[in-house]
């Protein structure tokens, strides 16, 4: 018998050069973390701009080109290889260690800001710059976000490179964090004006209508005052509830929104570790509502407090907004939202606490075009779907049924049909008739998982 | 065909594809005790992901579709336990643990495991197939540590072990028995297309080759094999994905008549009274023409499973498959098939065909020349809405019309490329004479129109 024989001449060579690269670019990292460990500790000793600052740019550095060695030459069907096998993505140790690291930063933030005096100098120079005063915990927070989101966002960029939509979207996450939640207020600071986040709404920034803020609003902003709050409301009340309609929640949450966007991008490598069991689900249903009712009737008590001049309801409403920002805030979105990301996932907040979640998912289940569609009898049941669902949904439960996946809590990231190895799934926005019909090539259970 | 009642006792062997949605099925219509026994594992998983579980992707119990909860609220019980016999004359089944399981209604969905065709050397350790849970536990301990593979048989499974021995960084080679990967199911473009985005993998493929033997070394493991053109190629693991053959060992003497498989009619009715077979252990004694007499897929077990349902539950439900359809993954590339694409054409085929420059896409249509009516479809690396179709071939279509629906099919995600039109122009360049349509339906528009969706609303 004849023997055609083909041999390989396309792969493994890179192979030496990429580890190199990689140890470098892990080396450069070290440098940088080394830098910004000195800033914060040793700032009376040697200048914490140059250690800080200097390190700061020396770890991006270092970590572009260590995601670039790691993601360019992994095809796109290899990029989830071994996450449940490597220490770092399945709660090992260094899981653990990454997520006490991240809580402890967020208490030292919230709670004791005099401690990080080292790396809130470092970014000094770059507050003046850009917002011509003085820097404080709330720009080295914002700073170091920011350079999560460009940085991981390279990496989702890399790791989702055949996809348009993920490219597209990822894009808009770094877009919106760099431009609408860290230069622009930077800017409106610098102009003297009042710092306003123009891509966060009430009720996820509770406060922006709460009658202190739009007070301040309209008192220090004048007419540029004046269009904020007009602003914060419209997207409020009017364009939430018209483009939740037409697109589903995830306009927002996985295209604009800040936490959306750290998700998408820095707590990528965690999305699996979700809980997708039906008590977690329970769980959420029973924290998230809550949660929104606590911010309406906090933000109404408020005005009544204030139309009648405290008199109605004294110190209560006081009470309720503070309370509010202590627990959900501060110890729910920061604390837990971020610090969990390597132990429970990386839209723990968006999941459990967020009340804008609440809002948008309400709006997208009840009075929206959009829905997961699922192929005909396609499905094979493998479980891809529901693993890399970081909002916890067990979208193989309806996929293999046959049925559209309409869930108050999906984001629309789109990774459960990235992940599909048949091609099953499809983020679409259709007709609200037969909305929730399913395909008529499969026979399907009548069971619901929440009764 | 008397519905099953519920005082009677529904016995499932295998708890797989089949066997599940048989259960389920049966329950969603009767209150008859429902068991179901499996040697394999305790619950049901998806055995097509078993691959995932390897490259890390999931964690075994991410494979597994239904939590403990479902099958204590369904109220279908569970046996882990080995079937030693069956005795159909008392209408029972031998467990090598547990107590005796008397049955009134008995099915077997057994499954199959990996087909070995005498080689010597074959039984050597670091031989083996990819079929069962048992057969990934194998496997991680018999490739822990290792260098070189080779895999025999160019199918669907072999393709898989590959991509799992890469993801442990293991040098592949695969032993193909026809001129191209997949040839005897993929015409000439998407077998080449495909076996070259294989080799891009690293994948050595040595085409129109088989096995000889393998060769072992002094502790009775494999170090090698030799091809039957005399090569020797040195390796500690050989995958064996030459097809699968069923597990029917066990009912040698329960009196059913065996060939291949366990001979069923059309309802899947075995020799003996009470007791069926289906999906991947089950031999069609008279097969539809053109029909397989075995089937072996993911997909047709389900299906196997809804029409034995129907028949159990008092309606008569003789199988017929319907338009054919499949799916699969090749390292990057995704396949989805509609129809019937033979891999070898005769004169009355005639087809669209195009590929993409970087030969990471095709489709395909093909139609038969007289009629023009649509046969089937072929895509790589594109997906097309089984709905629609399974609606184009289930009505006889011709091209002509499906031309007309054609940019409604597609179901690649937003802002993807399209390549529909690519398709309408060289429709249109054969035909010339013919005339687009003034305004192409949009997908939601067709599925209204043709009622391509269920009424059911649940959840």
């Amino acid at each position: 018998m004849q023997t055609a024989t083909i041999t390989n001449t396309t792969v493994t060579s890179p192979a030496t050069s990429q580890n190199v690269l990689k140890m470098a670019g892990l080396l450069v990292i070290s440098i940088g973390l080394l830098g910004i460990l000195v800033a914060a500790v040793g700032a009376n000793y040697i200048s914490p701009v140059l250690t800080g600052l200097g390190g700061t740019i020396v770890f991006t550095i270092g970590a572009l080109l260590y995601i670039w060695q790691s993601r360019r030459y992994k095809s796109t069907a290899e990029q989830n290889h071994g996450l449940w096998q490597q220490d770092a993505t399945s709660r090992g140790a260094s899981a653990w260690v990454i997520g006490f690291v991240l809580t402890g930063f967020y208490v030292l933030l919230y709670w004791f800001p005099d401690t990080l005096q080292g790396l809130i100098k470092a970014t000094e120079p770059l507050s003046q710059w850009l917002r011509n005063r003085p820097s404080d915990q709330w720009f080295l927070y914002g700073t170091f976000y920011t350079l999560a989101i460009l940085i991981m966002g390279v990496y989702a960029l890399l790791k989702y490179r055949n996809s348009r939509y993920h490219i597209i979207r990822t894009i808009s996450v770094m877009f919106f964090q760099l431009g609408f939640a860290f230069l622009l207020p930077g800017l409106l600071l610098m102009l003297n004006q009042p710092e306003y986040y123009f891509s966060y709404f009430w009720p996820l920034k509770y406060d922006y209508l709460f009658p202190g803020t739009v007070d301040y609003l309209v008192r220090d902003g004048a007419a540029l005052g004046v269009f904020m709050v007009f602003w914060g409301a419209v997207f409020s009340f009017l364009a939430t509830p018209v483009l939740t309609y037409f697109y589903g929640k995830r306009w927002y949450c996985s295209w604009v929104c800040g936490c959306g966007g750290l998700a998408e991008t820095a707590g990528d490598p965690y999305r699996h570790l979700s809980d997708k069991s039906r008590k977690a689900w329970r769980w959420e249903v029973a924290i998230i509502y809550p949660i929104l009712g606590f911010v309406i009737l906090t933000t109404l008590f408020l005005w009544i407090n204030s139309w009648s001049e405290g008199r109605l309801l004294g110190d209560l409403s006081g009470g309720f907004a503070s309370t509010y920002g202590f627990f959900i805030g501060a110890m729910f979105s920061g604390v837990v939202g971020v610090g969990f990301y390597p132990l429970m996932g990386n839209r723990v907040w968006c999941r459990f606490g967020c009340p804008m979640a609440a809002y948008l998912g309400l709006l997208q289940k009840h009075f929206s075009r959009f829905r997961i569609s699922t192929n005909g009898g396609q499905c094979i049941s493998c479980g891809n779907c529901s693993t890399y669902c970081e909002m916890g949904i067990d979208v193989r439960w309806y996929a293999q049924q046959g049925e559209p996946i309409i869930r108050a809590s999906c984001v629309g990231c789109g990774i459960c049909a990235h992940v599909c190895p048949r091609g099953v799934l499809k983020l679409e926005n259709g007709p609200q008739e037969g909305r929730y019909a399913g395909s008529p090539l499969i026979k399907r259970d009548e069971l619901r998982i929440l009764s | 065909m008397e519905k099953i009642t519920a005082q009677e006792h529904l016995v499932i062997i295998g708890n797989g594809i089949a066997g599940v949605t048989l259960a389920q099925r049966v329950r969603q219509q009767s209150d008859c005790r429902i068991t179901m026994v499996s040697a394999e594992s305790r619950l049901h998983f998806s055995r097509t992901a078993l691959m995932y579980v390897y490259m890390g992707h999931m964690r075994f119990q991410d494979i597994v579709p239904y939590a403990d909860w479902y099958w204590q609220e369904q109220k279908i019980e569970l046996v882990h336990d080995y079937v030693k016999r069956v005795e159909t004359s008392d209408k029972k089944l031998v467990l090598r643990e547990g107590p005796h399981l008397h049955y009134d209604k008995l099915v077997l969905a057994t499954g199959s495991s990996a087909a070995y065709y005498d080689w010597p050397g074959q039984t050597l350790k670091g031989v083996q197939g990819l079929v069962s849970l048992q057969d990934l536990e194998l496997m991680e301990a018999n490739t822990a540590g290792i260098q070189q593979a080779v895999i025999v048989g160019g199918g669907l499974i072999g393709v898989e072990m590959a991509e799992m021995l890469r993801s442990r960084g293991i040098t592949v080679t695969m032993l193909i028995r026809d001129k191209l990967y997949w040839h005897n199911v993929l015409p000439q473009e998407e077998a080449q297309l495909v076996t070259d985005h294989i080799q891009q993998h690293g994948i050595e493929l040595l085409l129109q080759e088989e096995l000889q033997e393998v060769l072992a070394d002094a502790s009775g493991r494999a170090r090698a094999i030799r091809t039957r053109s005399g090569k020797e190629i040195p390796c500690q693991f050989v995958g064996i994905t030459t097809g699968v053959k069923p597990n029917i060992e066990f009912l040698k003497g329960a009196g059913l008549d065996i060939d291949r498989g366990i001979l069923v009619n059309e309802i899947f009715e075995t020799s003996q009274p009470d007791v069926y077979a289906l999906s991947d252990c089950a031999q069609f004694r008279n097969p539809a023409p053109g029909q397989p007499m075995m089937e072996q897929l993911w997909y047709t077990g389900r299906l196997h499973a809804e029409a034995l349902a129907s028949t159990l539950l008092g309606d008569r439900t003789p199988y017929q498959r319907g338009p054919w359809f499949n799916s699969a993954k090749f390292f990057d590339i995704e396949y989805q098939t509609y129809g019937t694409v033979p891999a070898q054409f005769t004169e009355q085929h005639e087809s669209l065909y195009w590929q993409n420059a970087e030969a990471t896409k095709a489709i395909r249509l093909l139609y038969d020349k007289g009629t023009e009516k649509l046969l089937g479809i072929n895509l790589l690396g594109v997906r097309y809405r089984h709905d629609l179709c399974h609606h184009w071939l289930q009505q006889g279509y011709t091209l002509h019309e499906v031309i007309q629906e054609l940019p409604a099919v597609n179901f690649d995600p937003e802002f993807f490329q399209r390549y529909e039109e690519e398709l309408m122009r060289q429709y249109y360049t054969r035909f010339p004479d013919r005339q687009p349509p003034m305004k192409n339906s949009t997908w939601w528009e067709l599925r209204k129109r043709f009622g391509l969706f269920s009424d059911s609303i649940s959840c």
